[in-house]
């Protein structure tokens, strides 16, 4: 072409009063045109990548990329009655779940969105369901924690201070006289972990159903007895291990079900916290004192020790009220591993640990490994904790074909050297260090591969909470399933079954810690030996 | 090119012929498509991808306009308008720099997402993001720079000398009589 013939002379004012287009024009007006062809080509190629990972994951392995589809039904039947014992920390975060906080809970939050329109507690409270329930009583051995619990319990109509109580809520003395009560049909435990089997028992004995905290137990003995009473009485046990609610965990158990990971031989599960509360070192109240905690009754089973602030408030860091790090954190863990696997009760357990930073007299370690071996299953689940580092290990699950990073979002990649995703990988369709399947909750949908700044989002909690629904309290959804079981006659998610799973589980680590050896499982007998 | 007259400026905006170089006119239509496929590329997959939304972004916004940036995710209707915008405001300016259509719209809207962009989450000193930036930053990172190029483009403008402005140009009435 010629390109001297239409092009102006440089600083010289050039011809705009053309009246039409000339063939020279059209070319130079379509001339990057080809460009979006290219553009489009390469777009289809890096596309088709991404269609390939996806029709294997779905149509070939069968998983779905939709979130798990639960019965949303609203509560209904008739009002539950109930009592809560325990009201440390445990019980205003369970009775909150339940829909009852304190007036002046109320006041803090709802002047804390009027500052600040990002914050959501107060909004989410409100619009968290009703469970048609009513509190008639509580128990507590410390008074201040005691009418704080009454104030709470009888906050029916979620109001700040401004608000009336709605009925008249009875404290209790001791448990057994709140089991006892007729105006009562279940309750809520919340108490040290050496008070959950006594109170459970006198529970199943008064017919009343109940929801405990972990663990379980706090010895190996009334392990046994919890269960028996609880089958004997037929009343409805929801163990406290709210994760069961978790969509990332029933995501993660249906890819395992679909062989995504492929032959499992080993499990990661840790726990990483680093603050005085993180370990259990929580404040202790001022106001506290002999004359308002009943000390003896806080002891119980326990052995008798001298009255104790630090003891009372601090217990979980004495193997005298407390289950350690086994009992108190790693049975979060091995309860998210027997939903996602039902792996039941292992062949032996191993531990070691100490204390090694927090020397503050307590006689629980502060870091602590424990090693459970499941020959029937072929894979070793590993728990490793430490109380004084924050480095966040997460849960890893480990296959021969891929590995599953699990947290409140999933994600799953393909092992490099796969059998499975052998050809895949070779065509450079997947690429070992991407997710091959990814799912944050709260979304409505979910990719095969998404980009490296959601990755990285989801993966610290930022997720779409306006998007797909609400935000929603795990908690709340564990105490609405065991509600809902009562009034069905159903089975919850945790029921007694896996509460006894649980419990010999995370003892049976903390016995090989406390006695140096390796200790085994008779599944015949049920017995530890 | 002499700029010391507005007039004259005003005509090289709007004539279809090249006061360039023919080098001069390549690298700036090469740059213009450069930044254009960017866009495009970072609006489709945006658009493409039903999961996609701004919120983390915006939640993660720094500095001095960060307030802005958050309130924008206060509303369900406000985020989903602002994700609308963000991914066909980049799909269209991608395709206005490409084609060479509407050019000079396309070049100032993208200017100014770049400018939004850049303030929600500044590399300055002392501020740390979620997404840890690719490369090394210091005040100055790509996206005031690609915002830099865009300035450029828009002083030299190009989609009437090489790109679909030419007809809308040509066609029109009668200009500078």
């Amino acid at each position: 072409m010629d390109e001297k013939k239409n092009q102006p002379v440089e600083g010289q004012p050039e011809n705009t009063d053309r009246k039409k287009l000339n063939r020279r024009d059209v070319l130079k007006s379509i001339a990057t045109i080809p460009v979006i062809g290219v553009f489009a080509w390469s777009y289809y190629k890096k596309k088709k990548g991404e269609r390939l990972i996806k029709r294997m994951i779905r149509d070939e392995l069968g998983m779905e990329y939709a979130p798990p589809v639960f019965n949303t039904k609203p509560v209904s039947g008739k009002k539950i009655r109930l009592g809560i014992i325990g009201f440390g920390i445990r019980g205003p975060q369970e009775l909150k779940a339940a829909g009852f906080v304190h007036p002046t809970w109320i006041d803090e939050v709802r002047e804390a969105a009027e500052k600040n329109p990002q914050d959501k507690r107060y909004q989410d409270f409100m619009e968290q369901e009703d469970l048609n329930i009513v509190f008639n009583g509580v128990c507590d051995v410390f008074d201040i924690h005691a009418q704080k619990a009454i104030e709470t319990a009888a906050n029916d109509k979620r109001e700040g201070s401004e608000g009336k109580p709605s009925h008249k809520v009875k404290r209790y003395r001791t448990y057994k006289e709140l089991l006892a009560a007729k105006d009562i049909d279940a309750v809520l435990i919340a108490t040290p972990d050496h008070w959950h089997a006594p109170i459970t028992i006198e529970a199943a004995r008064h017919g009343k159903h109940v929801y405990c905290e972990k663990p379980m137990t706090w010895n190996v003995p009334e392990t046994y007895v919890v269960r028996d009473e609880v089958k004997k009485s037929g009343i409805v046990f929801q163990l406290g291990h709210q994760g069961r609610q978790t969509e990332s965990y029933i995501k993660a158990r249906e890819a395992v079900e679909k062989n995504l990971l492929g032959p499992i031989n080993l499990i990661e599960v840790t726990t990483n916290r680093n603050s005085p509360n993180g370990a259990w070192v929580y404040p202790i109240n001022p106001k506290a004192s002999q004359k308002n905690i009943d000390w003896r009754q806080f002891i119980g089973q326990a052995p008798w020790h001298e009255f104790d602030l630090k003891r009372f408030f601090r217990w979980r860091c004495w193997w005298d009220y407390g289950t350690g790090l086994s009992g108190d954190l790693f049975t979060h863990e091995y309860d998210a591993i027997n939903q996602i696997l039902n792996v039941g009760i292992p062949y032996s357990a191993t531990s070691s640990g100490g204390i090694y930073y927090f020397k503050d007299g307590r006689t629980v370690p502060d870091v602590q490994h424990e090693v459970f071996e499941f020959p029937d299953h072929n894979f070793t689940l590993m728990y490793s904790a430490s109380l004084a580092s924050d480095k966040n290990r997460g849960k890893v699950l480990m296959g021969h074909d891929g590995y599953m990073e699990l947290g409140s979002t999933l994600n799953i990649y393909a092992d490099r050297e796969s059998t499975r995703y052998k050809e895949l990988i070779q065509k450079g369709v997947i690429v070992p260090s991407r997710p091959i399947y990814s799912y944050t909750p709260g979304r409505k949908n979910t990719d095969a591969i998404t980009t490296a700044t959601e990755q990285y989002f989801a993966g610290r909690g930022l997720l779409y909470t306006y998007r797909g629904g609400k935000r929603v309290d795990t908690t709340h959804l564990h105490i609405k399933e065991w509600l809902e079981s009562i009034r069905n006659g159903t089975q919850p998610s945790c029921n007694i079954d896996r509460g006894f799973e649980e419990a010999i589980t995370n003892q049976m680590g903390t016995i090989a810690l406390r006695e140096g050896r390796k200790v085994l499982w008779d599944p015949e007998k049920e017995k530890i030996i | 090119m002499r700029f010391d007259k507005n007039d004259e400026y005003r005509k090289m905006m709007k004539s279809t012929h090249s006061n360039f170089l023919p080098l001069q006119l390549f690298f700036l239509v090469t740059l213009r498509v450069l930044i254009g496929w960017h866009f495009l590329y970072e609006g489709l997959v945006k658009l493409t991808n039903p999961d996609w939304s701004s919120v983390g972004y915006l939640l993660d916004s720094k500095g001095f306009m960060a307030g802005f940036f958050h309130s924008l995710t206060f509303k369900p209707a406000m985020l989903h308008t602002v994700d609308f915008l963000n991914e066909w405001g980049l799909i269209l300016i991608g395709l206005g720099l490409i084609l060479g259509i509407f050019t000079q719209y396309s070049t100032l809207a993208g200017i100014l997402l770049l400018a939004l962009y850049y303030l929600s989450h500044p590399p300055f000193p002392g501020l740390t993001f979620s997404v840890p930036a690719e490369g090394s930053y210091l005040i100055v990172n790509k996206t005031l720079i690609e915002m830099a190029a865009l300035i450029v483009l828009y002083l030299f403008p190009t989609g009437n000398k090489l790109g679909l402005d030419i007809l809308f140009t040509s066609t029109g009435k009668k200009k500078n009589g």
